[in-house]
């Protein structure tokens, strides 16, 4: 656990020195100052569009750190040769992948946190103050979390076996497809043919479902998200992120290293 | 208890893009190195010395043949406490300065906070990297990565120190400094297997090599046996010689060299050297020096690698003649 705790040290160390990171958090951070402008020409609507905006951004630039980062957390290892030394030391390989793995997740959380921060003070200076009922905001961003969570899982598992701009490619399109699981559902429920809904109710269950973390414009029309979702939420990224880790330890075991 | 001891390992890579075939990078090595002891693996480029660290280390899995590290199965990770590694041509963190690796490297071992920083302390003076300490990685000279990677294989004060070719790339003054280095650890009573194609090397600090050539372990000994037994010959040289004198003793040299005034001659060790120093001493010439000519490594490792490649050679004659039949 210690050696966990010291990889993932080292890996948030590595990851905030990394110029691409403070460029994404100055980008979202802009993008949530800019939802101010657009919320003063939308009369009525202003919290809608700040919120709707806000929450958006931290959700699209969380996205590109996790997949920025993520595709390179093993695969440099193991370009640049580090792998040699350290794979010569008392660390386990799983030790290795689980340590990279919260790594970046402790670099995302605390990147989210400061986009969080100035997703707030733009509500706060739009509104003059804030109230608890804003708070509500707080489940989309732990929603956004969820879903890093799984990308990086993704990230990870691919940076195992294949080249930076792949395993971006790869990640990157799961991530569009897991959007779009529901889409493909009721699209294979709808030809009626048997084998296609079989196909989508595969590819349904399979892939990564991101579509149910998305509860942005739910939250800015000011409807909090019920606490089963946040339950079954939960449940279901933990599991997923399991599964990638687990394959990704797998396929790390075999690994050779020429 | 060897320190390192390797049943009949084997490792096949596979190569070939569509069709796969498997390419024999180590053969059937055997191989026991005792504890304490400067173990030299020699062997041309493509050998398969870095194949066998690789082995050791798990960095790469044998197909067959087993392998032990200080009494244990190469798969008992808490055995890497007691060992060290430096990777042929090391790179490490471009990021972190010198001091923060080696901490960070510590760490990986469980030191505890005080004992990491005195330890740190102590390799970085160790290796002479004390005044640039605290500068990134990345401004460092290959020489000075090198030293970082001999300190980062010490930092757990290991019983076995794994080599890779520790003196490529290094200025012949780092060369020496890793020599040094080298007999300091042995004098500590540590083992250290060394991989190396540097022979004058071998030859000043290892008590055992093993040669390697293409997979194969071609010999393996004590150097100082392989070194005395080798004397073949004894060179005797003169200092302007007669022709009469050349002429009387030309049935007992094999070998007759002239460098100016000098002539250097070689007495094979089958022949009596007895009647060619008489007939010298009779002529009145003056002798300059009379030596035993000891084998180098060289030769040895020329002479071994040399009829492997005659065998290989012969070998594939042969396979190119069964083809043929075919």
């Amino acid at each position: 656990m210690r050696r966990v705790a010291t990889i993932a040290w080292h890996t948030f160390k590595e990851s905030v020195r990394e110029r691409v990171l403070y460029n994404l958090v100055v980008f979202a951070l802009l993008l949530i100052g800019a939802a101010i402008l657009f919320g003063s020409i939308s009369v009525g609507i202003e919290h809608v569009i700040i919120i709707n905006l806000g929450l958006s951004s931290i959700s699209v630039f969380g996205l590109l750190m996790a997949i920025f980062i993520g595709i390179g957390l093993v695969w440099k290892e193991i370009d640049r040769r580090t792998i040699f030394s350290l794979l010569a030391k008392p660390v386990r390989r799983y030790e290795l992948i689980i340590g990279k793995y919260l790594g970046l997740m402790l670099t995302l959380l605390i990147n989210t946190s400061i986009m969080t921060a100035g997703f707030y003070a733009a509500l706060a200076y739009e509104k003059r103050t804030l109230e608890v009922a804003d708070l509500v905001a707080l489940q989309a961003v732990y929603f956004i979390l969820l879903q890093l969570g799984m990308v990086v899982a993704l990230a990870l598992l691919f940076s195992c076996v294949s080249t930076p701009i792949l395993s971006a490619v790869f990640t990157f399109s799961l991530y569009i497809i897991g959007n779009l699981l529901s889409d493909i559902r009721w699209f294979g429920q709808e030809t009626g043919s048997a084998l296609v809904m079989n196909f989508t109710a595969v590819v349904y269950y399979l892939l990564p479902n991101f579509s149910n973390f998305n509860v942005i414009s739910q939250i800015a029309h000011g409807q909090a998200v019920p606490s089963y979702l946040l339950v079954s939420n939960s449940l279901y990224a933990l599991l997923y992120i399991t599964i990638l880790l687990a394959a990704a330890v797998l396929i790390f075991e075999e690994r050779e290293f020429r | 208890m060897f320190a390192v001891e390797t049943v009949n390992l084997t490792k096949d890579y596979s190569v070939g893009f569509f069709r796969k075939r498997p390419k024999r990078a180590l053969d059937q090595l055997n191989l026991q190195v005792g504890t304490a002891e400067v173990f030299g693996l020699l062997g041309p480029n493509g050998a398969g010395k870095s194949t066998t660290l690789k082995l050791l280390l798990r960095l790469i899995f044998p197909t067959s043949g087993t392998a032990r590290i200080l009494d244990r199965e190469l798969d008992d990770v808490a055995m890497h406490a007691r060992i060290g590694y430096l990777p042929e041509n090391p790179y490490f963190y471009d990021h972190l300065t010198a001091r923060e690796f080696l901490n960070y490297a510590a760490e990986l071992f469980g030191m505890m906070e005080r004992h990491r920083a005195r330890r740190v302390g102590e390799l970085l003076e160790r290796v002479g990297l004390t005044g640039s300490d605290n500068i990134p990685l990345r401004k460092f000279s290959k020489g000075m990565v090198q030293r970082v990677g001999i300190a980062q294989a010490l930092i757990n004060d290991p019983e076995l120190i794994f080599l890779d070719e520790p003196m490529s790339g290094l200025d012949p003054l780092g060369r020496r400094e890793v020599r040094d280095l080298i007999l300091e650890l042995k004098a500590e009573g540590k083992t250290v297997f060394f991989s190396t194609h540097i022979l004058s090397d071998a030859e000043m600090l290892c008590d055992r090599v093993a040669i390697l050539d293409r997979g194969r372990l071609q010999g393996c000994g004590e150097l100082r046996a392989i070194l005395s037994l080798g004397v073949s010959a004894t060179e005797i040289v003169l200092e302007n010689p007669s022709a009469a004198l050349l002429s009387e003793i030309a049935g007992h040299v094999v070998r007759e060299v002239r460098t100016g005034e000098r002539v250097r001659l070689e007495i094979p060790l089958a022949k009596d050297v007895a009647p060619v120093l008489d007939a010298i001493l009779r002529a009145g010439t003056k002798v300059v020096s009379l030596n035993p000519v000891k084998m180098s490594l060289e030769d040895y490792f020329l002479a071994r690698v040399g009829e492997a490649g005659e065998v290989n050679r012969r070998g594939r004659n042969i396979d190119i003649a069964l083809d043929g039949e075919r």
